[in-house]
């Protein structure tokens, strides 16, 4: 990566100097996300989405440093300092969890700088936490797991069995669940993070009264329990965000996911000329098919490039409405900006189903269509 | 709550500590008679569970992946150990505990350099799905009824050896007075090699066996290794028995008191806060009992007492 980087820079200097005196300033990037450990294939999901449309815009004078926070929020405020003093970044981007957004975003969006979500949406950030200079091109942590609630509702089930890791994405995401679903919870139970073993929740989802399942367990917690579950013999309709069934994941899991219906803000199947260029061009690059964290990352890169378009970091105020504005082609289809800096977009349910022999999503219905969040009237700003 | 549903709850405890004893009976050994704290012993159960993944890939056979993941761990093992180990025996815990922790971060991003970032599949096969139905109106998993049994045959089997064999008379004996041993003319070194290999190939089994329900990834071993530890000080360093029943009690702590504790709470304070100080207590049941072992029997159920 650091002689890619070089090159790039070389590139640029090189440039500078044949096209005498109209030298634009160069835009620096930090992307700080997480490239090792447990849960690697998110960050390099996102990264390798992002450099996507940062190759495909031909432009050289965006230079992106990339660094692996380890999934650790220490590591990743030392990368933030580093970045900021040292490389002298305009932009940040990259980080995959919450808690180590929180650790982040506020210090660097305090020293002026300009920060971009491709994925963590905490709640703290959307509502009494928002910032001018950041912006989210994901979700708000609740939002899946809003319009899973919702999703319930027209399924018409009317009791469900919920469960979600015991830390604070877990309970944020019971709580969207319920903030839209209309039925009974017959059981709520809150599992150890990283728990790869649910044989015992299991046996109280079979002796439960319930008509559904909703479940957030991203990443391995998901593929062991949807194992777990269609081993066990239990047949109560399970569903649960696009974390536990994102493309990276589903291979892992094979037959036991088909048919689990989830929600997304983003599938290969959303019909519309952007998408379908980049599932295609994304499978050319790197050889398999994008998640929708690939789809982020990309989406995240073009609201960068068509704020650059208008107006230069240096201009902080003019960027910052040329954010706003996000007039880039999403892969979503249309992209809006709320008042707090995060999506209103449209909300799927989609299917796991198999194509040829890999495991894909295809879109059901619509669980939401212009959703906004819970915590938008709580920011000022 | 039926008594189905309390059986089941004890069965999955069961099934739970026997994996984790898989895990134990190795580190036990290796920590009981070679004095030495192997954190990569986690690389090991994955590198089981990763070789299992890639030949049941390839073969489509759930057996010569188990047999595979026992040879890929074995001889992974007896690597370490020729290369890396051997020099640490002479040296200071932390020296120890410094050079198996590296030897973590080589095998997961070896192991990522190798298989990409992303999980691998690996399941049950067919003969081994769905449930069967047990004495008492149970309904339990199939495949989990094969890995409690298959654990047991392991135990007793590890149980005879160290018993009845001449290695197993070496292994006591080296944990006694490895001087000793070594001055009655048995090359310890290879018997070092040997305890090592034989400890992840366990670790090996253990990992394919589990990521068959579970998921097959970079850094799947590290959870478990933690718990290996908390089973090995309760039940004594280098003892087998003491590594069985710790695990047993381990699981059956960790299931049940999840199960449990929040339902009991219930009688005391409303539902949503009962399960969420019960989800708290749950999880750190096991080092409670780990404390209260240790206060009652310092050196853990079946240790030798100094």
């Amino acid at each position: 990566m650091k002689f890619r980087i070089l090159n790039v820079a070389t590139a640029a200097i090189a440039a500078m100097c044949t096209v005498a005196g109209v030298a634009f300033a160069d835009t620096k990037v930090g992307m700080i996300t997480t490239l090792s450990g447990g849960g690697a294939g998110l960050g390099i999901d996102v990264r390798d989405g992002f450099m996507l449309a940062i190759k495909q815009s031909g432009r050289s004078d965006i230079e992106v440093v990339v660094a692996d926070d380890q999934r650790k929020p220490d590591v990743a405020v030392q990368l933030a300092d580093k970045m900021i003093q040292s490389e002298k970044v305009d932009v940040l981007t990259g980080i995959i969890w919450s808690n180590l957004a929180m650790a982040v975003v506020p210090s660097v969006t305090a020293q002026g700088k300009f920060y971009i979500s491709p994925n963590a949406g905490p709640s703290a950030l959307a509502g009494k936490g928002c910032h001018p200079n950041y912006f989210n091109a994901a979700w708000q942590n609740d939002n899946l797991h809003e319009a899973a609630g919702a999703y319930a509702n027209s399924a018409g089930y009317t009791n469900s069995f919920i469960l979600a890791p015991n830390y604070p994405a877990g309970k944020d995401s019971l709580t969207g669940y319920k903030r839209f679903f209309e039925g009974g919870i017959a059981s709520e139970l809150y599992t150890k993070l990283g728990q790869t073993d649910y044989a015992a929740e299991i046996a109280q989802i079979r002796a439960s009264e319930a008509d559904s399942v909703f479940f957030f367990l991203p990443g391995g917690m998901g593929i062991a329990f949807l194992k777990q579950y269609s081993d066990s013999g239990v047949d109560i309709p399970v569903i649960g965000p696009a974390f536990s069934f994102d493309q990276g994941i589903l291979q892992a899991v094979g037959e036991a996911a088909l048919g689990v219906v989830n929600t997304s803000q983003w599938s290969k199947d959303i019909d519309n000329p952007t998408n379908a260029a980049f599932v295609e061009s994304f499978q050319a690059e790197y050889g398999r098919l994008p998640s929708l964290y690939a789809s982020q990352g990309f989406d995240a890169a073009n609201l960068l490039i068509s704020a650059l378009d208008k107006a230069e970091v240096g201009d902080a105020d003019a960027f910052r409405d040329a954010l706003k504005a996000a007039e880039f082609d999403s892969t979503r289809g249309d992209f809006e900006f709320g008042d707090n800096h995060h999506p209103i977009q449209t909300i799927y349910a989609r299917e796991v189903i198999k194509e040829g022999d890999i495991f894909t999503n295809k879109i059901i219905g619509i669980a939401f269509e212009n959703h906004s969040d819970a915590y938008a009237p709580e920011c000022e700003m | 709550m039926s008594f189905a549903l309390i059986a089941e709850q004890i069965l999955n405890g069961v099934q739970f500590g026997i994996m984790l004893f898989l895990m134990a009976a190795g580190l036990t050994l290796i920590f009981g008679v070679m004095g030495l704290i192997n954190l990569a012993h986690g690389s090991l159960f994955m590198v089981g569970a990763f070789a299992a993944a890639a030949v049941a890939g390839a073969t489509g056979s759930f057996l010569l992946a188990l047999l595979a993941a026992l040879t890929a761990a074995a001889i992974a093992g007896a690597l370490v150990e020729l290369v890396v180990i051997r020099r640490l025996y002479g040296k200071d815990h932390l020296d120890q505990v410094l050079a198996t922790f590296a030897l973590i971060l080589i095998f997961s991003e070896g192991t990522r350099w190798l298989f990409g970032s992303f999980p691998l599949y690996l399941s049950i096969p067919s003969y081994l799905s769905g449930p069967i139905s047990l004495p008492g109106g149970i309904e339990y998993s199939l495949y989990r009824t094969a890995l409690i049994a298959a654990g047991l045959v392991i135990a007793l089997g590890l149980g005879l050896m160290i018993t009845r064999t001449r290695i197993g008379v070496q292994v006591r004996a080296g944990e006694n007075d490895r001087e000793m041993i070594a001055a009655l003319g048995i090359d310890i070194s290879k018997l070092y090699t040997l305890i090592f290999a034989l400890g992840a190939a366990l670790a090996g089994l253990a990992g394919a066996l589990v990521g068959a329900i579970q998921s097959v990834q970079v850094g799947m071993g590290e959870p478990v290794l933690i718990l290996a530890f908390v089973v090995i000080v309760i039940g004594g360093i280098g003892s087998i028995k003491g590594a069985l029943i710790g695990s047993i009690l381990v699981g059956l702590t960790d299931t049940l008191g999840s199960v449990f504790l929040p339902q009991a709470l219930r009688l005391v304070m409303d539902a949503s806060s009962a399960t969420a100080v019960g989800s708290s207590i749950a999880s750190m049941a096991i080092y409670i009992l780990m404390g209260v072992v240790l206060i009652w029997r310092p050196t853990g159920l079946f240790g030798a007492r100094f």
